[in-house]
C-alpha cells in the first residue's frame, strides 16, 4: 500500500502501516543524529522546556548539506539519511519522552527500538541511503535551525516536507521489524555462501 | 607550467566532478542490479538511487550529503610540481565553499570542526613517483557509512585462501545495511597490517568491470562476488539480489610467519574523480 501523511501523525496513521508499505510525508520534519538525541535528552531530564514540539511529529536520521543565503533564510543542498543503529540506544527513552511518531533514516534499527515503537506508537521508515538530491527535493524547505551550536551535521533543523520519499516501513507501530526478519533469512543464506566458497 | 595555482584549481575541479557525478562503470552496474531485481522494495531503493545521480548531475549538486573525507591519491611524473600538499588542502577549502561540501573533517578527540575539511593530516594525500611527464591527482572523498564498516585482521599462514574468504564474508555480513548497499568491496592481502589496509582501499580505484591481471586472483575477485550476492542483504538491506556491485583483490607479498587481510567497504555512491596536470599547465580530467 502507498499512503500520503501529514505531520503530526495521530496513533492511527501509524498503526495502519504494514511492513514494506510505501510512504510519502508532508509537513514538519526535524533532522536529528547522536549529539541531538543527546541534547534533547539531557534538556528533559533537567526539567527545561525545548524550544521545538516533537510530539507526533517525524524524526529524521539525517546531517544535510545547508547553505546559508542570509540571516535567518537557507538553502537545502543535500538531505540523505545517516546511520540509524548508531541512535539504537538513544531511541527508546527519545520516542518514550518526545511522543514522535515516526523516525526516519537508514539501516533499521535493533529489537531495543521496534520494542519501545511498539509500546509507544512510532514507525520506523527507510529512505534510501545516499539519496540526498532526492531527499532534499522532498524536504522542500529550511524552516529553522535549533541547536546550531553543535555545527550543520548535528544541528537541529527543521523542514518544510511535501512528499517526501518513497518511504519504505521498516518496523510497524506493532514492533514488526524487517531488519530482525531479514537478519535471519540472511543467516542462512550465509550457509549456502559458504558452500559456494568451499568454506 | 604546472603552479601551485593550477594544482588548487584541479583539486575544486575533481571534487566538483567526484562529488555530483558517478564513474561509468557504477552506473552501469547500478543499472544492470536496477533491471535484474525483482523483489518491489530493493526495485524502489535501486531507482531511486538512479534518479537521485540523475538529477545531482543535471544541476550539479552532491550526490550523497556525506560528501565524505578528502583522500587522495597523487602520482608524481618528472614535472615540475610546487607545493602539492599546499595547494590541495587550499583547493579543498575552496571546494567546501564551492560545491558545496560538507564540512566533515574534525578533531579525533575535541570533535572540533574547523568547517572547511582542511586539519592536521587532512586532507590525506597519498604519493607515489612515476615516470610519466605529468602530474596525476585522484580525488577520492570517503563517506563514513561505508568506512565504518572496513576492517582488518591478522590471519595465521595456515588459514590460507580460505581464511580470506571468510574473513570477507564475515566482514560483508556484519556490515549489513550500515554501508549503503550495494556496495563494491575493496580486498587487500598481504604486506603488513597497514599495506593491507591501504591496498583495500587502492583496490577501490580499479573499475570494477575490471578484473585482477593474474587469473587466480581474478578468480577469487569473481567467486567472492558470486558469493555475496546469495547472502540477500541487498540494496539499502532491505533484502534482495543486489548486496555488491563488485569486488576487487591487491596483494603484496609478505613476511613469511604473517597473512595480514584488509576489507575496505564502499558504498554506491562510489565517487572519485582524476585527472592529468602537463606541463604546459593543461588540466586534463579523465
Ligand atoms: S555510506 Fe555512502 S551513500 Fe551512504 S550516506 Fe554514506 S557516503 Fe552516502
Amino acid at each position: 500500500m502507498e499512503y500520503h501523511l501529514k505531520t503530526p501523525l495521530s496513533a492511527e496513521d501509524v498503526k495502519k502501516l504494514k511492513l514494506g508499505d510505501i510512504v510519502y510525508l508532508s509537513g514538519k520534519i526535524y533532522t536529528a543524529r547522536d549529539e541531538a538525541h543527546m541534547h534533547i535528552l539531557h534538556e528533559i531530564k533537567e526539567g527545561k522546556k525545548i524550544p521545538i514540539e516533537l510530539k507526533g511529529m517525524a524524526v529524521y536520521h539525517c546531517g544535510p548539506i545547508v547553505k546559508k543565503i542570509k540571516e535567518g533564510v537557507w538553502e537545502l543542498v543535500a538531505a540523505g539519511p545517516t546511520t540509524s543503529s548508531r541512535m539504537n540506544s538513544l531511541e527508546p527513552e527519545f520516542i518514550e519522552k518526545t511522543g514522535v511518531r515516526a523516525i526516519i533514516g537508514k539501516g533499521g534499527m535493533n529489537k531495543g527500538v521496534s520494542d519501545a515503537m511498539a509500546k509507544h506508537g512510532c514507525v520506523y521508515l527507510a529512505f534510501t541511503g545516499g539519496a540526498a538530491i532526492l531527499a532534499a527535493k522532498g524536504l522542500n524547505k529550511v524552516e529553522g535551525v535549533y541547536l546550531e551550536e553543535l555545527g550543520m551535521p548535528e544541528a537541529v533543523w527543521i523542514m518544510n516536507a511535501e512528499n517526501f520519499g518513497p518511504l519504505v516501513v521498516g518496523i510497524t507501530a506493532h514492533g514488526e521489524n524487517m531488519f530482525v526478519n531479514l537478519a535471519e533469512e540472511i543467516k542462512k543464506n550465509e550457509v549456502e555462501a559458504r558452500k559456494k566458497l568451499g568454506i | 607550467m604546472i603552479t601551485e595555482e593550477k594544482i588548487k584549481e584541479a583539486t575544486v575541479g575533481l571534487l566538483q566532478r567526484a562529488s555530483t557525478t558517478l564513474p561509468s562503470d557504477i552506473l552501469a552496474a547500478l543499472k544492470e542490479a536496477y533491471e535484474k531485481e525483482d523483489s518491489p522494495p530493493a526495485k524502489m531503493q535501486l531507482k531511486a538511487i538512479l534518479d537521485n545521480v540523475d538529477i545531482a548531475g543535471k544541476n550539479t549538486k552532491p550526490i550523497c550529503q556525506d560528501t565524505g573525507v578528502p583522500l587522495f591519491y597523487v602520482k608524481i611524473g618528472k614535472v615540475y610540481y610546487g607545493d602539492i600538499g599546499k595547494a590541495i588542502n587550499e583547493g579543498v577549502m575552496e571546494a567546501t565553499k564551492k560545491v558545496p561540501l560538507r564540512p566533515n573533517a574534525v578533531h579525533p578527540l575535541s570533535r572540533k570542526n574547523p568547517g572547511n575539511n582542511v586539519g592536521r593530516n587532512m586532507p590525506y594525500i597519498n604519493y607515489k613517483v612515476t615516470g610519466e611527464p605529468w602530474l596525476e591527482i585522484i580525488a577520492f572523498p570517503k563517506g563514513a557509512g561505508s568506512e565504518n564498516m572496513s576492517a582488518l585482521a591478522m590471519l595465521v599462514p595456515s588459514q590460507g585462501v580460505k581464511g580470506v574468504k571468510e574473513f570477507v564474508l564475515n566482514t560483508v555480513v556484519k556490515a549489513g545495511s550500515n554501508p549503503c548497499p550495494p556496495t563494491v568491496i575493496g580486498v587487500g592481502v598481504g604486506g603488513s597490517a597497514d599495506i593491507a589496509m591501504k591496498l583495500a582501499k587502492e583496490a577501490l580505484l580499479r573499475p570494477i568491470t575490471q578484473r585482477h591481471e593474474e587469473p587466480e586472483i581474478a578468480k577469487l575477485e569473481t567467486e567472492l562476488k558470486d558469493a555475496l550476492n546469495m547472502l540477500g542483504i541487498g540494496p539499502m538491506g532491505l533484502g534482495g539480489r543486489a548486496t555488491v556491485l563488485g569486488v576487487n583483490v591487491e596483494y603484496a607479498y609478505c613476511h613469511t610467519a604473517s597473512l595480514p587481510v584488509a576489507v575496505n567497504v564502499q558504498c554506491w555512491a562510489a565517487r572519485k574523480s582524476s585527472c592529468r596536470i602537463h606541463p604546459d599547465g593543461k588540466i586534463e580530467y579523465l
